[in-house]
């Protein structure tokens, strides 16, 4: 794998000066993981926040290929470039070696785009699926996904006078992708640059389809300082809210285990959106949000044989 | 100009056929009645080794038409084919095919749309995605769908063009009805069609690309304005490929096509599959000395309202038969852009608006000879009684 230095001397594939929010994690995902591909790659995009504020017409924050189709089908739009690509290549038209990811917001991926997603993992495809995960559809307002967690404030789940943010718990989309039994699924998280640079690598040699979950801090919809990010992704993987791990061909591997498991009040108080939740009469709530990350936690250590 | 003996194809084999001999490089597709079998006989054409084409099965149209679109932009020859519900959940990548210009050519086949769910012919399916910017072009019979589809290639790649196509013809009357055609050489439709060249391409990794940006209110009207432009120069496209086709093949085309017209009086303006019956009435009728006529609509996107008009000037009186309705209550579609089509002439023919057929009902001579004695007694001066009217329905 490429060191730091190495890394740090590879040009950026994605140009600053995108309309992003200062702080927003999903320009420094992409950016990271283009680091990381060794061959040429093309991007698709689902509509959401990254979408918008990199391609707004003249111009272009990608210096790599780039499509956008629609919100929920950037994996069967980019299922369509692979399969360009297979065909040119079978019939002598092409000859580069190329790799294809698809990204998604959490709304683009758990929820609208879980067919399309689903559709092109099944098929095979030699592609790369990212989900940047933000907890909400950002782009149209911070309204809840099925990948918001448990409490937390949207503006379709807002926290009012008698119901406490969202009344459910968050889908574990990364389990439906190894149940689809595709031969690279993993979760990783920007703040852990090299566990985030080794997936995404072996991902993409990996031969197939492969699906990578990425914990995305939203500095709007989370309510935090734009100078935080980094911070809140860490304490998600410190509280094992976000644990990293991969999944190769049914094997579970837990790829880091926090020294000490921070209580995930820890994260939670830093965040706005789950302000309510400290005020008399939540505890309980609280409580259950701790004992849902406690119990996916005892289940993925049991899964990687890491207890 | 070719030869050849004729071959017994259904309209879905024609299609499919036409789709082996373009040898696209991908088709994503899914099944849905009547177009199934145009996906089933082209898979089967894959796993023979009969084309080269990357063949992907979608888990669902809007897949389907989400795949061609990033087939089509990463510079490959893309086809598909679907029918009513599948082409309405299509319905929002139609869209942008046309706006991110891909060429992309689809096969329809007319069905009428839920609710209630029927799968028998009407042109519902088609009339809803009017204006998604695809060219569309009606086929009467299994021929004229096979060379529409080897057309459209040409129509649709034509540099100033470069939009998506569909060639329709009508489910089970069409897809499923065996047909004696004529086909061509796959030598001579390769030669026709020449080989593929994208303009740009996600797949030209030196010099990246971004497709579909986003526009503000600064550049979205300007793109809009561009597609439009290029439906204007299909027009032009439409009627040189039409005419090059003819003279290779014998068989010629233009946006429509008129029957016994030039010296009638009365006519029918109709798409599809029904100018055959109506053909028969008209011949029928001209026996006993009924000066009646046809214009059977091939093009209707672009709809070429100028020529229209100018082939319907002399008339009398004019049934517009539509086989969909808008439920606007003034009409079908069909109807209305004829009729507006003709607005400017100096002195307008009387127009009625039949909608028939809705959910594969059936449509006979008698039904149409019935229409022209309507339109003898309207243009013989009598009151138009209703402008609407739903043929042969139990109200
Ligand atoms: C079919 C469709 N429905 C709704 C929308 C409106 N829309 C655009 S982006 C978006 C939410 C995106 O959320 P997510 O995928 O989580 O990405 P984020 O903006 O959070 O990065 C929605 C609802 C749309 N563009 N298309
Ligand atoms: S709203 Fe959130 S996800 Fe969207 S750009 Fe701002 S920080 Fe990023
Ligand atoms: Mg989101």
């Amino acid at each position: 794998m490429a060191t730091l230095k190495e890394l740090a001397a590879r040009e950026d594939l994605l140009t600053g000066g995108h309309r992003a929010c200062a702080g927003c994690a999903a320009p420094i995902i992409v950016r990271q993981v283009l680091l990381a591909a060794e061959h040429p790659v093309v991007v698709g995009s689902a509509t959401g926040c990254l979408e918008v504020t990199t391609t707004l017409f003249p111009y272009t924050a990608w210096k790599v290929p780039f499509i956008h189709n629609a919100f929920e089908n950037s994996a069967a739009t980019i299922s369509g470039v692979e399969a360009a690509y297979t065909s040119l290549k079978k019939q002598g038209k092409y000859d580069k070696e190329v790799r294809f990811i698809a990204f998604g917001g959490d709304g683009g991926t758990y929820d609208i785009g879980l067919q399309s997603l689903s559709g092109a993992m099944e098929r095979g495809h030699q592609m790369l699926y990212i989900c940047y995960d933000n907890h909400a559809y950002m782009n149209t307002g911070i309204q809840r996904s099925s990948a918001t967690p448990l409490g937390a404030h949207t503006t379709t789940s807002p926290a009012g006078k008698v119901i406490p943010g969202k009344k459910q718990y968050r889908k574990d989309l990364t389990a439906i992708m190894v149940a689809h039994n595709i031969p690279y699924v993993a979760q990783t998280s920007v703040s852990h640059w090299r566990d985030l640079t080794a997936k995404v690598q072996k991902a993409l040699d990996t031969p197939g389809p492969s699906f990578i979950n990425i914990i995305s801090p939203c500095r709007l919809g989370w309510g935090f300082r734009p100078e935080d990010t980094i911070e809140l992704a860490r304490e998600a993987v410190e509280t094992c809210f976000w644990p990293l791990y991969e999944v190769e061909n049914g094997v579970y591997k837990l790829t880091y285990k926090p020294r000490e498991k921070k209580p995930v009040v820890e994260w939670l108080k830093k965040q706005t959106r789950f302000r309510h939740l400290f005020k008399p009469g939540n505890e309980e709530l609280l409580a259950k949000v701790q004992e849902h990350v406690d119990a996916q936690w005892e289940n993925l250590l049991k899964k990687s044989g890491a207890e | 100009m070719s030869t050849k003996e004729l071959v017994a194809r259904t309209g879905n084999e024609a299609m499919a056929e036409a789709m082996r001999q373009i040898n696209p490089d991908v088709v994503a597709a899914y099944p849905i009645t009547p177009a199934t079998e145009i996906v089933q006989l082209f898979s089967s054409f894959v796993a023979d080794g009969l084309v080269d084409t990357e063949f992907v099965t979608v888990e669902s149209e809007h897949s389907a038409m989400s795949a061609c679109v990033g087939a089509s932009a990463a510079g490959a020859r893309v086809m598909t084919g679907t029918s009513s519900q599948g082409l309405i959940l299509m319905a929002e990548i139609l869209y942008i095919a046309a706006g991110v210009r891909c060429p992309i050519i689809l096969a329809e086949v007319n069905r009428a749309l839920s609710s209630p769910i029927n799968i028998h012919c009407d042109h519902s399916d088609t009339m809803s995605v009017r204006d998604s910017g695809w060219i569309q072009i009606f086929s009467e019979n299994s021929q004229e769908a096979y060379d529409n589809m080897i057309q459209a290639v040409r129509i649709g790649e034509h540099m100033d063009v470069r939009l998506p196509v569909m060639v329709t013809t009508d489910g089970f009357i069409i897809s499923h009805g065996l047909e004696a055609i004529s086909m061509l050489e796959d030598k001579e439709v390769q030669d026709f069609i020449g080989p593929y060249k994208a303009a740009y391409s996600l797949l030209d990794v030196g010099k990246p690309i971004t497709v579909g940006a986003l526009d503000f209110t600064d550049f979205y009207f300007e793109h809009r304005r561009q597609t439009a432009q290029a439906m204007e120069n299909g027009k032009k496209v439409i009627l040189e490929v039409g005419r090059e086709f003819g003279e290779k093949f014998g068989r010629s085309y233009g946006f429509f096509e008129g029957y016994k017209l030039e010296d009638a009086e009365i006519a029918l303006v109709m798409l599809g599959s029904t100018a055959g019956t109506a053909r028969v009435a008209v011949d029928k009728l001209r026996e006993a000395g009924v000066k009646c006529g046809l214009l059977k609509l091939r093009v209707f996107r672009p709809f070429p309202a100028v020529e229209l008009a100018e082939a319907l000037k002399h008339l009398k009186a004019i049934a517009v038969m539509d086989r969909s309705d808008s439920l606007s209550t003034a009409g079908g579609p069909l109807f209305t852009e004829v009729r507006s089509a003709l607005y400017d002439l100096p002195s307008r023919p009387a127009m009625v608006n039949y909608i028939y057929g809705l959910g594969g009902r059936d449509i006979t001579v008698a039904d149409l000879e019935g229409i022209y004695q309507e339109l003898q007694r309207i243009s013989g001066g009598g009151q138009i009684q209703k402008t609407l009217q739903y043929l042969g329905v139990r109200e």
